[in-house]
């Protein structure tokens, strides 16, 4: 009967064709559907998302000296920069910078207010391939150096000399009160 | 190009199975009277060793997952503890690591073998394909695997190649935290790189069973590259092919053995027994020696191509590297398969495989080591000896106008009688120009063997010159250099010309040798002579 009535009407679209693509189009949604969780469930679960702050006593960490703290699995530097550390940076701003950024807008907190010149939060992962940068010790310009590719950071964790295309990126961080931060 | 099937079952129970399961006919049809060039030299039994490394890293591999935590606090530990106190664990984990390597020695030959013949020409593109195929499936197991026992470099590696994700524009970072499983590499990323290291090696094994049902379907090329013309041509696949193999696969099980029993930690690096440390990254990061030549790739582009960054475009590179030899049957516009006539070709190709080892020696080293250079490095420093500093404050009417305003400064000073100045500028609109007036104006030039060396001498001199000059002026030079990158840009554009320019170019142009007529045209009349 199907043929006789295809035969009978061969170019006019039936309800059959009708039926094809719909049925085809509704399997086509739900295989989608029936995929995706099995997709999405790689990406970061709550508990992942949860631990997504950090907070640090700056109390502890002396003048000249940084600390290495995970936020999110990741390495972030926090740094108590030194007067000399501090008038290098700012007397760098107009030197010739790969990626020209000014030392304040490096310090701004997450909220957008101004930060303070002595810390400085950066996320510890070279912007080349993710490796994390020593403190001083290998650096022409007495900020970081990373021992993969050689690229050379400043005081301010900007990119001086070397292969990463970007500065040292800010941890996004606010003053939680004078002498804690919370990162994140 | 098997033929009709000539297995005839010999007793009642393999007649009754083959009635309703003629598996025991496929078989001895594949293995068995499966016809193969007579020909054939020992480059064709590479297949035969690949299979058998499968089988040993599927089986060893199924026995340390008995053993192995995937837990980062774990991983380490029960790797080790496999090895030092399960029974066999010292013969078992080593022939597992070690086979990894073995497994691309083999499939690296294997892979030039068909490059050297022409296995990829009609009809056996689809033969080709499928093996390029199984060669991303092997790298993608071999990363996900190096990653397990959770050492420094399974721990920097990972980072580095998830962090390549990163670069994809728009969706990288989405990307790379999805496989990630969180926002760094950690217990998720290990959780899934072991499971999905277990279900690999079964996805080759499927896609090997492809591979070797489009072989025989297309039938073996063989070293003169024109295809067979009758059967006197083959002989069967057994005894002949497989007596050959088995004595090929024992040699190779020999040079497997040397590594596996007298120096196991040979092919991998030291540094991957020091536990991973997401705060402290080794020295350098290597991968395993099978993936150098792609890591080389990657890091020859040092340099941006418009609108890519180097990042991207090393990226890019790298998977194109390996995405251009499933073109390769269309790139190669040549009608004669063996490189055996085609004697400008062969030539190319000798090249290309020096090209793949020099990219792979380029991979272990240093980018920025200098291979050669045009001269020393050198510089020229300059100071007044016992002169005295003058200061003067530069102050811009707007951020533009500081370089004419330092300048205007610096024409004061030099009018008051300074013989050397210098501008430092400390703000938007802020200067100081100082300048010595008087004195002695004294020149030094240093040189070193690299640009280290050469800060090393300026800090010498300057320390020597002491308090007595207040600043000095430093000139450096660098020398033309030729690092490792170069060498790597070098190599790397050989490798995509050679499949680019020179094949399909070649294919068009090149005369080929003769083909004696004892191959070009049959001999025998169909009718085979001698013992076969």
């Amino acid at each position: 009967m199907a043929e006789a009535a295809s035969g009978a009407h061969e170019d006019e679209t039936t309800r059959r064709d009708f039926i094809f693509i719909a049925a085809g189009a509704a399997a086509a949604v739900g295989a989608a559907a029936t995929v995706w969780p099995f997709i999405d469930q790689m990406n970061p679960a709550a508990d992942t998302l949860a631990l997504s702050t950090t907070e640090v006593d700056l109390s502890v960490v002396e003048l000249g000296q940084q600390v290495r703290v995970l936020w999110q699995g990741k390495p972030v530097f926090v740094r108590h920069r030194t007067p000399a550390e501090i008038a290098s940076a700012q007397r760098d701003d107009y030197a010739t910078l790969k990626d020209p950024q000014l030392d304040s807008q490096r310090l701004l907190q997450s909220n957008g207010q101004a930060g303070r010149p002595e810390w400085l939060v950066l996320q510890a992962s070279c912007t080349h391939l993710g490796c994390v940068p020593t403190f001083v010790e290998g650096s022409a310009f007495g900020g970081w150096f990373c021992p993969c590719h050689g690229s050379d950071y400043d005081t301010s964790g900007r990119i001086r000399r070397g292969p990463a295309p970007h500065n040292l990126y800010v941890a996004p961080y606010v003053y939680m009160n004078d002498t804690t931060i919370r990162i994140g | 190009m098997s033929g009709p099937s000539t297995y005839e079952p010999a007793s009642g129970f393999t007649r009754w199975l083959d009635k309703r399961l003629p598996i025991l006919r496929l078989a001895h049809d594949s293995f068995v009277a499966y016809p193969t060039p007579r020909n054939l030299n020992y480059w064709w039994t590479f297949g035969a060793m690949l299979s058998l490394c499968l089988v040993v890293q599927i089986v060893t591999g199924v026995v340390l997952a008995m053993h192995y935590v995937p837990h980062v606090e774990h991983a380490m530990d029960s790797v080790q503890r496999f090895r030092r106190d399960v029974p066999f664990g010292w013969l078992i984990q080593p022939m597992h690591a070690v086979g990894a390597s073995m497994f691309f020695i083999a499939v690296y030959i294997h892979m030039f073998r068909g490059l050297y013949y022409g296995s990829y020409k009609a009809p056996r593109e689809i033969l080709w394909i499928l093996g390029c195929v199984i060669y991303l499936l092997m790298v993608a197991t071999a990363f996900l695997g190096y990653t397990l026992p959770w050492g420094q470099m399974s721990f920097w590696g990972a980072t580095v190649i998830t962090n390549l994700l990163g670069a994809l524009p728009l969706v990288g970072e989405s990307i790379k935290n999805w496989l990630m499983g969180g926002f760094a590499i950690d217990q998720p990323t290990l959780n899934r790189f072991f499971s999905l290291h277990y279900l690999l090696p079964f996805v080759i094994a499927g896609v090997t069973v492809l591979h070797v049902w489009a072989l025989h379907e297309a039938g073996q090329n063989n070293p003169t590259g024109v295809d067979v013309k009758s059967k006197a041509d083959t002989v069967p696949f057994t005894p002949h092919a497989t007596m050959k193999d088995l004595f090929a696969v024992s040699l190779f099980l020999i040079l497997f053995s040397v590594f596996v029993f007298y120096m196991p930690d040979a092919l991998g690096h030291a540094d991957n027994y020091i536990p991973a440390n997401p705060l402290q990254t080794p020295p350098e990061i290597v991968p395993e020696w099978y993936l150098l030549p792609f890591y080389a790739i990657l890091r020859a582009f040092d340099f941006n191509i418009g609108p890519i960054d180097s990042k991207l475009a090393g990226v890019l590179a790298m998977f194109a590297a390996i995405g251009i030899l499933f073109l390769l049957p269309w790139l190669d516009t040549s009608r004669v398969r063996s490189m055996r006539y085609r004697p400008i070709a062969r030539q190319f190709f000798l090249i290309f495989v020096v090209v793949c080892v020099v990219l792979g020696w380029c991979g272990g080293q240093n980018p920025g080591r200098i291979l050669a250079k045009a001269g020393p490095f050198s510089a020229t420093l300059t100071w007044v000896q016992g002169g005295q500093v003058v200061e003067a404050p530069v102050s811009a009417s707007s951020e533009g106008g500081f370089d004419q305003a330092a300048a205007a400064v610096e024409q004061q000073l030099r009018g008051q009688g300074a013989t050397l100045t210098a501008v430092r500028r400390e703000g938007a609109t802020q200067g100081v120009v100082r300048g010595v007036v008087g004195g002695a104006e004294q020149t030094r030039t240093v040189r070193g063997e690299t640009a280290d060396a050469v800060e090393a001498e300026i800090t010498t001199v300057r320390a020597e010159v002491g308090a007595a000059a207040p600043f000095f002026i430093v000139e450096r030079r660098v020398p033309p250099t030729f690092t490792v990158t170069n060498l790597s840009q070098v190599m790397t554009a050989y490798y995509f010309l050679f499949f680019l320019l020179i094949l399909p170019i070649l294919g068009l142009r090149e005369t080929p040798g003769r083909v004696p007529d004892t191959i070009a045209k049959p001999v025998t009349d169909g009718k085979a002579q001698g013992a076969a």
